[in-house]
């Protein structure tokens, strides 16, 4: 046996969704993530609950890559496949890199599995030495497992409910870790099963004495700490940090959060969430449709609550007439698209950047929304806080858009004090002033709040449009002009409250420009890294402020000969910066619902690079 | 929590038992509703109730959808917001979670609140919001100029329906209480001392309030409650309920309904004593139900409080959670919250 140290490793989990794969790859991620690893995670899980056993459809997935380097994706290539079963193995084989470890569970390779699987009948890829190129590690775990639990009086399905542990304790030995964290996540969960929380460790412990002793796997490897800035981590999923960032715009501007939501995936998990925090005063409502989700916020914001509603694409669709209410009103409200693969239904639990000029444009008549983007999970808190900073300061309806990737993957964050967080000043208008007029503005264009309870101030609103200062519906067509143009003008100040976009990396006397927005910033990070090392001559920006741009993207990204804009759609920031600036950006879209790789982006940079 | 706090200085400013007429509850704007419409009628009853519900004015608020009604926030000078079309009903939702010491009234139309914010309606009175719900009921829609409603009679003749409508009407009041409503209760718009004491009474129960009211549309549907309004007719169109009081009517009070099993019939006084008739009872949500059933020509239509019922309310239950949350687990510290339960330190 030998130890090796390596940098960094991607590792693949797969099995049946009814496996148990995603604990493994969170416990997994967790354990690195206490020993010090910087390391990026994604989920990669079926639309159905539980798709048929054993089949390709089935098959549920998670990637994690750490290291004692920088990460800041789950990877391009796995170093290590972990399957459950046959069709795992089939399904996923592409991501492992030649000479790549597989380990693997023999018992799902029988017969079953190899028909649901859609191999011939003489087919196995275990004896016809098509796994010749890689490094197999094979073991029957559910033998393992039940021989390991012989004493326990538990049913066979709730012992075969352990393999999972096994697989984990086998990599934990592989990757030299503890298995501390994991015994005491399941002391908390069977907490009031002592003899499921038996199984379990002892499963756990069996499988990892099981590589330690056996020698099946012939080498250990040793991945130390990343060395990263100084200062207390923890772990983050996209989703749970939205869901604090609410929480904290909450307490920085003092109002109540109501938060309004019909359950959609990938952003239920944000309810679910919130729903665990009423403590802070958080008033989660679950509403009978996406309409009655906004809406109801709506009326919150309209009673001096901060009123936010999460969505996926579809969901958009249908709250598209109340973010025009909204709109209209001049009312805080955030929307948060957690997008995934579209149109329709389309791909639900994969990951796509498509519904930005829907975010821009999917409203009838003139009715510009502020637009926020988040790049990483851990980024999710900050751009959420900031989307409610602007919905409140600026009194207006925001667009925060967070992806299926970002949502659902994980990251070391190095997290805030609450003291170091920005307050957020609310225009609420003060209580004596009896010349209160709802449409007066100031020199922001925002009009003064006054909330139901102020006496004196009671006033109506509503979706006809106002007349200027005083509200009353008007009908005068200079009026109309002069509102639609105000409003616009209004969404447009908020230019001069945003920071000045700023390069990621590189000089601005680069010859080759990436710029992005959303998810994409880890692979395009991961590559313009390496390229710079290599010595190419490029830069990366990474949009958070879609609308309005900062102020100073125009000069910055005419700076450069060659302006790449990696999108995961068919080309939808790239329509927005050719319209505004009239640059002609070159596209470079995936539609596949999976991430951009680093590679992929690297390559294309060097072409342009290079190139004529 | 700072909006607390708000909240709290907002009271004390409030002046004790202000006395208000109902002036002072009409805003500056003029009313334009098509002349002869029984939308003036509501208006007037509902602010010259406002004074007598002892709710400082800076607390309530009309919210209302689309349709002719729902200009009806622009003209009562209170907090109000018109809203978008069928949603009232889930901003009045929103509104209530967020701030319960509200007085919220809901203005809406059968278009409204029965066609396109159908859904909305049902689960607003699922889930017991306390507030109060004015449904007009034209059976047209009148703001888009006569097309046929969803309470429009089967085989009206509308600009949508010129050979006659083959829709099945709803029956609204039958609909509320399939969706376990706590109050339902109808007045017509030609009967103000009713509407007043039916006004009232929405207000003073606690819960989902929902008052139809029969509204005459006299441009797209004139006449269309003719017979219930009618002073000939109406005697025998009519039933009005009293709780703990016997179903009679007829021009001289001649006819009461008798109820054999679940069957109500129709009798003579003559035949049968004043002790032989159904005796209304407001918290018998069975025989709500039959009443609700009062719908054809068989029967006369019944007027007055059908259904009310004592159901915890949302908002109430929701503040309990919070309140809860914070005992068990202590005020929400956002630090703690942003720490975790795992952390690592790098020097």
């Amino acid at each position: 046996m030998t130890q090796e140290t390596v940098e960094k490793v991607v590792i693949f989990f797969a099995g049946d969704s009814g496996d148990g794969i995603q604990l493994t790859g969170s416990q997994f991620t967790n354990t690195a993530a206490l020993y010090g690893n910087d390391l990026s995670t994604f989920p990669d899980f079926p639309a159905e609950i539980r798709a048929p056993q054993g089949t390709l459809a089935g098959v549920s997935g998670f990637q994690i890559s750490f290291g004692s380097t920088e990460i800041f994706t789950p990877g391009d290539e796995c170093d290590v496949l972990v399957v459950m079963n046959v069709a795992a193995l089939k399904a996923n084989l592409k991501r492992l890199k030649k000479g790549g470890a597989i380990i693997l569970n023999t018992d799902g390779f029988d017969k079953r599995n190899l028909r649901l699987a859609g191999f011939a009948d003489d087919e196995n890829p275990l004896t016809d030495n098509s796994l010749a190129d890689y490094r197999l590690s094979e073991m029957n775990v559910t033998k393992l497992t039940r021989e390991c639990l012989v004493d326990v009086t538990l049913g066979v399905k709730e012992k075969d409910r352990c393999k999972n542990m096994f697989v984990l304790g086998f990599v934990y030995w592989m990757y030299n870790r503890s298995l501390e964290h994991t015994i005491d996540f399941l002391k908390q969960k069977f907490k009031s099963k002592p003899d499921v929380l038996e199984a379990n460790t002892r499963v756990l412990k069996a499988g990892y004495n099981f590589a330690n002793t056996c020698e099946i796997s012939s080498s250990r490897f040793e991945v130390k700490p990343a060395k990263m800035a100084s200062g207390t981590y923890r772990n983050i999923m996209g989703n749970q940090a939205t869901a604090m960032g609410l929480i904290a715009a909450s307490q920085q501007s003092g109002l109540d959060l109501f938060y309004g939501s019909y359950p959609i995936t990938p952003a239920s998990d944000i309810l679910h969430e919130l729903a665990k925090h009423k403590n802070f005063g958080v008033r989660s409502f679950q509403a009978e449709d996406e309409i009655a989700a906004i809406s109801a916020c709506i009326g919150a914001s309209f009673g001096g609550a901060l009123g936010v509603t999460a969505t996926s694409g579809p969901g958009v669709a249908l709250k598209g007439e109340a973010i025009g209410l909204a709109f209209m009103l001049e009312l805080p409200l955030v929307i948060v698209n957690v997008q995934r693969g579209g149109p329709s239904t389309g791909l639900p639990t994969k990951t796509e950047q498509a519904d930005l000029l829907q975010a821009m444009y999917g409203r009838n008549g003139e009715a510009p929304v502020p637009v926020i983007s988040a790049s990483t999970p851990s980024d999710c808190f900050e751009a959420t806080l900031e989307a409610c900073r602007i919905a409140i300061e600026h009194m207006t309806p925001v667009f925060f858009l967070s992806d299926g990737y970002i949502a659902n993957g994980a990251e070391p964050w190095l997290f805030p004090q609450s003291k170091d967080l920005q307050s957020i000043k609310v225009p609420m208008t003060k209580k004596e002033n009896i010349d209160y007029l709802p449409y007066k503005r100031d020199d922001k264009l925002v009009r003064e709040w006054a909330i139901p309870g102020m006496s004196g101030l009671e006033h109506r609103v509503g979706g006809l449009e106002k007349e200027d200062l005083t509200g009353n519906v008007s009908y005068d067509s200079s009026n109309h002009e002069f509102m639609v143009k105000t409003r616009a003008e209004k969404v447009e100040r908020i230019a001069d409250f945003i920071p000045n976009q700023e390069l990621d990396a590189g000089s601005e006397k680069a010859k080759v420009l990436v710029l992005a927005w959303g998810s994409t910033y880890g692979a395009i990070k991961t590559a313009v890294k390496e390229l710079l090392a290599e010595g190419y001559s490029v830069a990366h920006a990474h949009l958070r402020y879609i609308n309005p741009f900062p102020k100073n993207l125009e000069s910055l990204i005419r700076a450069y000969d060659k302006v790449l804009m990696p999108e995961i759609n068919n080309g939808q920031l790239i329509k927005l910066i050719r319209d505004k600036y009239v640059i002609d950006a070159i596209p470079m879209n995936k539609i596949q619902g999976i991430p951009f790789e680093a590679r992929e982006i690297k390559n294309r940079i060097i072409e342009l690079h290079d190139g004529e | 929590m700072k909006q607390e706090k708000l909240k709290t200085e907002l009271l004390n400013c409030t002046m004790e038992n202000k006395v208000y007429a109902a002036k002072d509850f009409s805003s500056d704007q003029e009313v334009r509703w098509c002349p002869g419409c029984g939308d003036y009628s509501i208006l007037k009853q509902v602010q010259s109730v406002m004074p007598e519900i002892n709710v400082p004015k800076e607390d309530i608020v009309f919210i209302s959808g689309i349709g002719c009604s729902s200009r009806f926030p622009y003209y009562m000078e209170t907090f109000g917001m018109h809203s978008i079309h069928g949603r009232a009903t889930a901003i009045a939702s929103g509104l209530k979670a967020a701030r319960p010491d509200l007085s919220v009234w809901i203005i809406t139309g059968d278009g409204d609140s029965l066609s396109i914010g159908g859904n909305h309606l049902i689960h607003l009175l699922r889930r017991n919001f306390d507030t109060n719900v004015l449904l007009f009921n034209n059976q047209i829609y009148g703001l888009t100029k006569g097309q046929y409603s969803p309470t429009s009679e089967k085989g009206k003749k509308t600009k949508s329906t010129p050979m006659g409508s083959i829709d099945h009407p709803f029956n609204p009041l039958a609909l509320c209480m399939g969706a376990d409503a706590t109050f339902i209760a109808r007045t017509m718009d030609r009967d103000p001392k009713h509407m007043r004491e039916m006004l009232m009474r929405t207000n003073n129960h606690k819960g989902t309030s929902l008052l139809e009211i029969y509204q005459n549309c006299n441009v797209f549907n004139d006449g269309a409650f003719f017979g219930m309004t009618d002073k000939v007719t109406k005697m025998n169109q009519t039933l009005f309920l009293e709780h703990g009081q016997p179903l009679v009517f007829g021009k001289n009070k001649d006819k009461g309904i008798r109820l054999v099993g679940f069957k109500p019939i129709i009798v003579s006084l003559e035949d049968y004593s004043i002790d032989d008739l159904w005796i209304h009872d407001e918290k018998d949500r069975v025989k709500a139900g039959l009443l609700t059933r009062f719908f054809d020509a068989d029967f006369p239509r019944p007027f007055g409080v059908f259904y009310s019922e004592d159901r915890p309310i949302y908002e109430d239950a929701l503040a309990q959670q919070i309140d809860d949350a914070i005992q068990q687990k202590g005020q929400g510290n956002l630090d703690n919250l942003l720490k975790g339960s795992n952390t690592w330190t790098i020097d």
